[in-house]
């Protein structure tokens, strides 16, 4: 550790720039801005789907913002929630805008996270060495469900007490502990005001604070190893004579103004949204949820918030049914392992004990389709944590890969957007079957990647980005 | 099953009971009645009629300031269950006597328009089609009965208004099922003529309508207006930094 040493500046230097250095001296003020934005070289040939990272963190803000004004108003009581959200669209001066604003960008949260998602998907952005921001990123994706389910059941409507007691009540499937952990959860025997306090603190300060430690971390790991880009090319393996990558420009100035055209046309379709269509025709604020809660009266229709939609169509498709389905596609899933993949004799050995004992838990003598229903809407989530270690692609960009995975990853699309829409539609005999197919679909993608990910003849990967100068 | 059961059984299935709309009446479409004075006649008809019943918990009487009316004017002729303007809407009725005398303490209306939409059509189309609809039924506690919500518990309110009318109805055989028959709606039949026409009935529902869905969201015109200036504001504001975002990238080779 060096000694402490003062930046000396001449008696007429300007005010700032001795300021700057009195702090500079004792906090990396300068330091931290140039390595984490002002001199952090990005990748030139950033295109339209490298700008969610950018709104994530503005609607981050935006909703703490707008929230820290709603609890000052909001009352976290069975007997006085719904009436004080009302308070806030009525009574208090702007309170609906604050309100609105909330209640959109919590919508708009989701819809930007998974677009960003997507974009690491086309573009490889996983792949070593970004593993750890996409754990990050995972985690966010996490506390940001968690963060949903827990606000959604403060405005006390209808949807928000029901939508909470299915949610709860999963985890009364759970063998042995079940009952008793949805009981802890809830506090209460049904969702009560004891649910809604602490579902309260959750929301408010518990999430809050985890989503913001791994919002700096996914940042943080970023800077470190750099951003990847549509070409899906390692710009820092290419350096010019300053050092700098050849193909990397500084964010600031240049990514500061372009996220800011970014966001000014976010902020024009949310701003549309807000000011025009604040209920989405019933999909951001349910209609049900203007009906206070009521413990004895069940809506005829339950569904989750359109974005839970895609999981919550995996656990309504795990019928008993489907179980022997899924007892074939597991079994048929091993064999496949046992004669493709290049793994120890050990490991083989332990993934088919594993399966044998799942199959025979899945026997509907043994346990029960709403048990593995939960098991499969947990694993749906989850399973995106393993794709950098499920994508065996030599090449990281959806670019350069064969013309044939475009329709993988078509179908796997079409698939997760026909999940969310069966999610928010009562469930018939077809619906039910094709969200079956799409179940299948949708885990397949990910258990073969490891074999169709290197698979088909690659394009060569080019050793400088693609860009044309604007 | 011992009589706990049975009860817990029937009280699963009220509700259920309650809101069976699917495939029911069909809607008609509430006419927009946005002029100041069709507001006016809302909220009068709102004050004479349902509030006697029903709360408005969340609306204060002044904000019908909002509506053009001044405060003289909401103190002499709508200030109906309270002293000051200042007020919220609330109701005469104790929870416990409604319990008693119509089986349900009726619902706060504070957004029953934004709670009633759904995809057979707007919380102001379901509204306006169930305040239409209801017919002369003896079999119903009340007398009265409900094509929107059928064996309403609510009696028809304004029946001086609408008249008396029965419900025609014809046997017709189930398409699903060719053992038996089905009975289906096949118009409305007026007994005995109201103090207002059909079609005048209908305009003062609508205004009806129109208020409920004015009260629904009180700051509705003030967003609609407001975003307008957002929007234009925003475009400009995209507009000059797009070309900001232009004039840096021509650096970038």
């Amino acid at each position: 550790m060096a000694a402490f040493k003062e930046t000396k500046f001449p008696a007429n230097a300007p005010v700032a720039d001795k300021a700057l250095g009195w702090v500079d001296d004792r906090f990396p003020l300068t330091k931290l801005w140039n390595d984490q934005w002002g001199k952090y070289y990005a990748p030139k040939n950033f295109n339209f789907w490298y700008i969610f990272g950018s709104l994530a963190m503005l609607v981050l803000v935006m909703q703490i913002v707008t929230g820290i004004f709603l609890t000052m108003h909001y009352k976290p009581d069975a007997n006085l929630a719904f009436g004080s959200v009302e308070y806030i669209m009525r009574e208090v001066p702007w309170g609906w805008l604050v309100r609105y604003m909330h209640s959109t960008g919590a919508s708009a949260f989701f819809i930007i996270v998974y677009l960003h998602m997507t974009r690491a998907l086309l573009y490889g952005s996983y792949r070593k060495p970004r593993e750890l921001i996409w754990l990050f990123g995972f985690a966010i994706f996490l506390c940001l469900m968690a963060e949903a389910f827990f606000g959604y059941l403060l405005p006390w409507g209808q949807m928000s007490y029901w939508g909470a007691q299915v949610i709860v009540n999963l985890f009364g499937a759970i063998p042995l502990i079940g009952p008793d952990l949805s009981l802890w959860i809830r506090g209460d025997y049904v969702v009560s005001d004891a649910t809604l306090n602490r579902f309260f603190a959750f929301h408010v300060i518990a999430i809050p604070l985890v989503l913001l430690g791994l919002v700096a971390a996914h940042l943080i790991a970023l800077h470190e190893v750099g951003s990847n880009n549509p070409d899906g090319i390692e710009i820092k393996e290419n350096l010019g004579p300053d050092g700098h990558p050849v193909d990397g420009i500084p964010s600031h100035p240049y990514y500061s103004v372009h996220d800011m055209f970014g966001v000014s046309v976010f902020l024009v379709l949310f701003s549309a949204v807000v000011f025009f269509a604040p209920e989405m025709g019933g999909y951001f604020l349910e209609y049900n949820n203007f009906i206070p809660a009521d413990s004895l009266k069940t809506p005829a229709h339950i569904a989750p918030t359109w974005y839970f939609t895609p999981f919550y169509s995996v656990l309504r498709a795990t019928t008993a049914d489907f179980m022997y389905v899924l007892m074939a596609a597991v079994a048929a899933y091993v064999v496949f392992i046992w004669l493709k993949a290049k793994l120890s004799f050990m490991t083989k050995v332990a993934i088919a004990v594993v399966a044998i004992v799942a199959i025979i838990g899945m026997l509907p003598q043994v346990l029960d389709a709403k048990f593995w229903g939960v098991v499969l809407f947990g694993s749906s989530v989850m399973i995106l944590a393993a794709l950098p270690w499920l994508d065996h692609s030599p090449v990281k960009s959806i670019r350069y890969r064969p013309d044939w995975h475009k329709y993988v990853y078509l179908v796997f699309g079409i698939s997760f957007v026909a999940l969310g829409y069966l999610g928010t539609q009562l469930p018939t005999a077809a619906y039910t079957l094709i969200s079956q197919v799409c179940t299948l679909l949708y885990f397949s993608f990910f258990l073969l990647m490891p074999w169709w990910s290197a698979m088909g003849t690659f394009k060569p990967v080019p050793k400088r980005v693609t860009f044309q100068p604007h | 099953m011992n009589f706990h059961k049975k009860l817990i059984a029937i009280l699963a299935l009220l509700p259920g009971l309650a809101f069976a709309n699917e495939g029911g009446h069909p809607l008609d479409k509430a006419p927009a009645r946005p002029s100041l004075t069709s507001l006016q006649n809302g909220a009068k008809l709102f004050v004479n009629y349902c509030l006697n019943c029903h709360s408005a918990s969340s609306m204060r009487y002044n904000r019908l300031k909002d509506l053009g009316l001044t405060e003289d004017q909401i103190k002499t002729n709508l200030l109906f269950s309270a002293d000051k303007v200042g007020e919220l809407m609330t109701t005469a009725l104790r929870p416990a006597d409604a319990k008693q005398w119509f089986g349900v303490v009726p619902p706060d209306l504070s957004v029953i328009a934004r709670a009633k939409a759904s995809s057979a059509g707007t919380g102001g189309d379901y509204l306006y089609t169930y305040l239409r609809t209801f017919y002369k039924d003896e079999t119903r506690p009340t007398g009265w009965n409900n094509m929107v919500v059928p064996n309403v518990a609510m009696p028809h309110v304004m029946w001086q208004l609408q008249g008396v009318r029965t419900v025609k109805m014809v046997e017709e055989k189930d398409p699903h099922d060719h053992t038996k028959t089905v009975h289906k709606f096949a118009g409305f039949e007026q007994v005995t003529p109201g103090t207002l026409s059909q079609a005048d009935f209908d305009v003062a529902t609508a205004d009806l309508v129109a208020y409920l869905e004015w009260m629904a969201e009180p700051a509705q015109g003030t967003r609609k207006r407001l975003g307008v200036w957002v929007l234009l504001f925003m475009s400009l504001f995209a507009l000059l930094a797009w070309r900001l975002s232009a004039s840096y990238w021509k650096e970038v080779k």
